[in-house]
Formats: structure tokens, C-alpha cells, sequence
């Protein structure tokens, strides 16, 4: 039960993670293998801030979701927006480049080794609930992760930002003949997934820990729950998130020595079922980008 | 007609300036060797990605399977080396046949995910079966017998390279072959527009699934040349960071032009030999920012600026 928690929490953080990759390449149709760098950003950012200024952890959370989101949308202007609606094989190109650099820039400032942060005394510890023992800090990140998925729910289905998104996404022309300002809803959305990565890299700093590899070692997960919830929904990620998290616990916890098979094995079997992905979008970017 | 004739004789002088190489420096000879290597496999991954338009990031899981396969039978005492190649060939093609019934369906995420699932399912089972494939620590006692029982490999790599030099030769003039037969020029039609391909009644996924076969033969090919020539295996041949690799040499040097991956291969081998040894960090600093120039502002690598020269000239 304890494992099953556990992996649901590791799930929760892989979706943070993962969320706004799932936009970006289902929904914008632009493969970033680079997402990996804004949680990556995130957590040395963290580490930065709460060494020079000694905020409270809760309160570096949404200072790094901002920062992050900067960040994301400087890169945006700056290199990725040239590239919409290019071929696949330059997105690859791109993001792989800058993954590079800011694996160099990384080792460079912080030293190859992993370094982890100081979560706040009320996080730590165990709690009780219903007859199991789960981890508190664990069950916080189980509760920020729904939270998020709720308010990124009502976001896009319920707000006027979500319909204009929906609608660029679905047929850009149109919409920007609509006089919907595409190149802005991009932005916003792009910064969002960038931000929200960041959040999960802090978050995951007392699971994971950080490394300049941070961004390479977890991309695979990423694409791995992007492209098994099926790219382009907000349900599907979800689901993948969380059957990664627990899959990869429960493997690593009983059977050791199959590694990191287990979840490669499974991804390859629901590929082969469903070569969209769990929850396929409906009408959108389900064959070919 | 005189630009074919232009072409074969650009192609002669490519092939005869490696041999040039080999005799101005004949201590550089393990260099040369894996430029040709390194050039092979990139070939093979031009003919799905350049050719057949197949996004793939996970080509080292067939160059990674040639060299294990290779490597494997000499340390169970079978160190004839030309067979030890076409068991490589046959054994990848096969995984590649199997492995293409995935790849040839699905969009291009789909594609790319499968291809780095399948290299890193790879590297996996050769970490964890240790006591077959000696697991991180890369299988040693790789000893190769004297080709045609009569050449042996020596310590200054002669053997070695005119080994690869003529086995990298001979399978690009098959690729080239290939590619050049309807069945290749069938392939370009399905990257530039799939409906009509399909319109055309052409069995685009058999197609598909056929080149991605070839080409992972050939990988295997060239991962069991290195796995000879070097006498040793490591499990860094299947990792990610060899496919990106192998897919920055096929960009740098244009793909689908057939000559992108050795021209790609040549340049960014010596590029590494000498900057790599300089400083590692600033290597792969200078490599993401060749890549992000490459995707804004390049368009099909050097072979591409070769290729708008040409044209250029020729039209006037």
C-alpha cells in the first residue's frame, strides 16, 4: 500500500514535469526533447534562491513557477517559435542543442555531482491515515499534483484563454483570422508548460535530487508519458503519469533486477495496442504533425 | 552528361583521398578507421531518416546489437571475422524487420518514442545480463582470427583499416545500389507525399519496414566492424548519446545526399579528435550550438551548401 502511494506520488511529480510537454508537442505539435531543461532550471534555481536569500519552501515555490515560466517564454521568442510547423527532425535538432548547452552550463556553475535542498520541518516525517504510514511530504506532493490537474482543467475547458487555445490549436489559420492573437496564446501556453516544469523540478529536489544529467536521465520518462497518454489531451498524461510512477516503483521495489525494463517493455505493448497513445485527441494531430 | 561524369569523378577522388590519408599519416590509422565506421552507420541512418523520411533518435540499438553480436562469438571461440559480419547483418536485419512493424506505423512521435524505447530497451538487457555481455564494464577477450586466415590484425591498425576500408566500401556501393533501384526511389516518393504513394497502390508499410530492415543490417555491420577492429565491446555503443551522434554527423553532412553521412562523419570525427581532447565541457558546448544554428538557419548540412553551389553554377 505504502509502494502503491509512493509510486503514486512519483507519478504526480512526472506529470508536473510533463504537462506542458504534453501541450507543446500534442497540441502545438513541436517535439521538445528539451522540456527536461526547464525542471532541471527549476530545481538549481531553487538551490540558488534558498541558499542566497532563505526563503520559506513554500513560498520559492511560485517565485520558481514564475521564473521558469520566463525563462520558458524568453526561449520561446528567442528559438523555438522560428521552428512551428517545421519538420519534426530540426525540433529534435534544436532541443537536443539546447539540452546540451545547458547540461555544459550546469556542470559548469554547479559541479557534476547531485545536490538536493532542506524541505521545511512540517513537511518532514510520517503521517497516519486511514491504518497506513505514507510520507508527508509525499502526500503534499500527491495534493499539489491534483490541485494543478484540476485548475489546469478548468483552464482549458472552462476559461476564455482554454477556447482560444483550443481553437489555434485545432485550425490556425482560422483562428487567427478570428483576429485570435495565435503567436501570444502560443506564448502563454508555452511559458505555462515551462513554468509548471520548473515546479516539478523543485518538488522532485527531495525524491530525485538534481544532476547536471537531470535533463537527459528523465526526458525519456517525459516522452514516455507523453506519448502513452496520447499527446494533446490533459487526461491522458494524467493516467500515463501516475501508471509510469507506480509501475516503475512497484518494479524497482519487488523486482530489482529487471531495472529499468519493466516500463519500457509496457510502453512498447501499449504502443503496439494503441499507436496514439492511451486517450487519443480526437481530430487533432493523431496522425502525423 | 559531363555532370555525371563530374559526379563519379568527385565520388573516385573521395574514396582514393582516404587511402591518400592512410599513407600521409600512418599513426592516425585507428582515427581513419572509425571515421569510416562512424560514416557507415550514419549512411545506414540516412537511408531511413534521409530517404524514408523515418524520424528515428534510436539507430545505436542495431549498431550496439552488430558489435555485441560480433564481439559475442569470438569470445565463444568463433573469431573468423567475415562470418562474425554476416551474422551481425543477418542477426540486425532480422531485429530491424521485426522492430520496423512497429516503426512503420503510427505518426512521428510515435516513431521516435518506439526508436528510443527499443535502444534503451537494449542497453538495458546488455547492463543486466553482466554475466553474458560483462554488463558496464564492456566485454573484453574479443580475439579476431586473421582475415581469409591469412591477414593479421597488427598493433598499428594496418589490417584494421584496410579491413574496414574495404567492407565500408563495398556495402555503401550496395547502399547506393539500393537506393538508386526503384524500390529506393519509391522510398522518396513516400517521404515526399504518403496518399499518393498509397494511391499509387504501393505497399507503403512493407516498404517501410524492408528499408528499416536493410538499414539496420547495415548498422549492425558497422557496430561489428568496430567491435573487430577494436577487439571490445562497451555498452556505450547502444546508449542514447551514440544515436544522437550518429544523427548530428548524418545532419552535419546533409541528409539524404548518400555522401552526408561520410562527409559528416569525416568532419566531425577530426572536429572531436581535436577539440575533445582540448576540453570535454566546451565540446559539447560548441556541439549544442552547432546544432541550434544548424536547425534555425541550415538547411541540408554541408553536402546541402555543395549541392546549392552546384546548381547554382550549373544554371547559369
Amino acid at each position: 500500500m505504502v509502494i502503491l502511494f509512493d509510486g503514486i506520488a512519483y507519478g504526480m511529480l512526472l506529470y508536473l514535469m510533463s504537462v506542458g510537454l504534453s501541450v507543446t508537442m500534442g497540441l502545438m505539435g513541436f517535439v521538445n526533447l528539451a522540456h527536461g531543461v526547464f525542471a532541471m532550471f527549476g530545481g538549481y534555481l531553487a538551490i540558488v534562491l534558498q541558499q542566497y536569500t532563505g526563503l520559506n519552501f513554500l513560498l520559492l515555490l511560485p517565485l520558481v513557477f514564475l521564473l521558469t515560466a520566463l525563462l520558458g517564454a524568453v526561449l520561446e521568442v528567442v528559438l523555438f517559435r522560428r521552428l512551428y510547423g517545421a519538420n519534426p527532425l530540426a525540433h529534435v535538432l534544436l532541443s537536443v542543442g539546447v539540452v546540451f548547452v545547458a547540461v555544459t552550463i550546469a556542470t559548469f556553475t554547479f559541479g557534476p555531482s547531485v545536490l538536493s535542498i532542506q524541505t521545511p520541518h512540517n513537511l518532514q516525517g510520517q503521517v497516519s491515515l486511514a491504518g497506513i504510514t505514507i510520507g508527508k511530504y509525499r502526500l503534499f506532493l500527491v495534493c499539489v499534483g491534483l490541485l494543478l490537474s484540476v485548475l489546469l482543467w478548468v483552464g482549458i475547458t472552462k476559461t476564455q484563454y482554454g477556447a482560444r487555445l483550443r481553437a489555434a490549436v485545432n485550425n490556425l489559420r482560422v483562428a487567427a483570422a478570428l483576429g485570435i492573437n495565435v503567436n501570444r496564446i502560443f506564448l502563454c501556453t508555452f511559458a505555462l508548460g515551462s513554468g509548471l516544469a520548473g515546479l516539478g523540478g523543485v518538488l522532485s529536489l527531495d525524491l530525485l535530487g538534481i544532476e547536471p544529467n537531470f535533463a537527459l536521465k528523465y526526458m525519456v520518462y517525459f516522452l514516455l508519458i507523453v506519448s502513452l497518454g496520447g499527446a494533446g489531451t490533459l487526461l491522458g498524461p494524467f493516467l500515463a503519469a501516475i501508471l509510469v510512477g507506480v509501475i516503475d516503483t512497484v518494479g524497482k521495489y519487488y523486482v530489482p533486477e529487471l531495472g529499468g525494463f519493466l516500463i519500457y517493455f509496457v510502453m512498447l505493448i501499449v504502443l503496439l495496442v494503441r499507436p496514439n497513445g492511451l486517450i487519443a485527441a480526437k481530430g487533432i494531430t493523431s496522425t502525423g504533425t | 552528361m559531363t555532370m555525371r561524369k563530374t559526379g563519379y569523378m568527385l565520388e573516385l577522388v573521395f574514396w582514393i583521398m582516404f587511402v591518400l590519408a592512410a599513407a600521409v599519416f600512418p599513426y592516425r590509422l585507428t582515427l581513419l578507421s572509425q571515421i569510416l565506421i562512424m560514416g557507415l552507420f550514419a549512411v545506414s541512418l540516412d537511408m531511413v531518416l534521409g530517404y524514408a523520411g523515418i524520424l528515428t533518435v534510436g539507430h545505436a540499438a542495431f549498431f550496439g546489437a552488430g558489435a555485441y553480436v560480433a564481439g559475442l562469438l569470438a569470445v565463444w571461440g568463433w573469431g573468423e571475422p567475415i562470418t562474425g559480419l554476416l551474422l551481425a547483418l543477418i542477426v540486425c536485419g532480422l531485429l530491424g524487420y521485426v522492430f520496423g512493424y512497429f516503426v512503420s506505423r503510427g505518426a512521428d512521435l510515435t516513431r521516435l518514442m518506439i526508436s528510443i524505447a527499443v535502444c534503451l530497451l537494449f542497453a538495458e538487457a546488455a547492463r543486466q545480463f553482466s554475466g553474458i555481455t560483462g554488463g558496464s564494464d564492456g566485454l573484453h577477450g574479443v580475439n579476431i582470427w586473421p582475415i581469409l586466415g591469412y591477414y593479421e590484425f597488427d598493433l598499428f591498425g594496418k589490417v584494421a583499416f584496410s579491413y574496414t576500408y574495404v567492407v565500408v566500401l563495398l556495402l555503401f556501393l550496395l547502399v547506393r545500389l539500393i537506393l538508386a533501384s526503384p524500390f529506393g526511389l519509391s522510398l522518396k516518393g513516400i517521404q515526399g507525399n504518403v496518399n499518393r504513394m498509397h494511391a499509387f497502390g504501393a505497399n507503403v508499410h512493407a516498404r517501410l519496414r524492408m528499408v528499416y530492415a536493410m538499414s539496420a543490417a547495415i548498422a549492425g555491420v558497422a557496430g561489428a566492424l568496430l567491435a573487430q577492429t577494436t577487439q571490445f565491446v562497451s555498452v556505450e555503443t547502444l546508449s542514447f548519446e551514440r544515436s544522437a551522434e550518429v544523427l548530428i554527423i548524418l545532419i552535419l553532412g546533409g541528409a539524404g545526399y548518400l555522401y552526408g553521412g561520410l562527409i559528416g562523419a569525416v568532419v566531425y570525427m577530426v572536429l572531436h579528435d581535436h577539440l575533445a581532447s582540448l576540453s570535454p565541457q566546451y565540446w559539447m558546448l560548441g556541439l549544442g550550438i552547432v546544432l541550434i544554428a544548424v536547425a534555425l538557419f541550415g538547411g541540408g548540412g554541408l553536402m546541402g551548401i555543395v549541392h546549392r553551389i552546384f546548381y547554382r553554377r550549373s544554371d547559369t
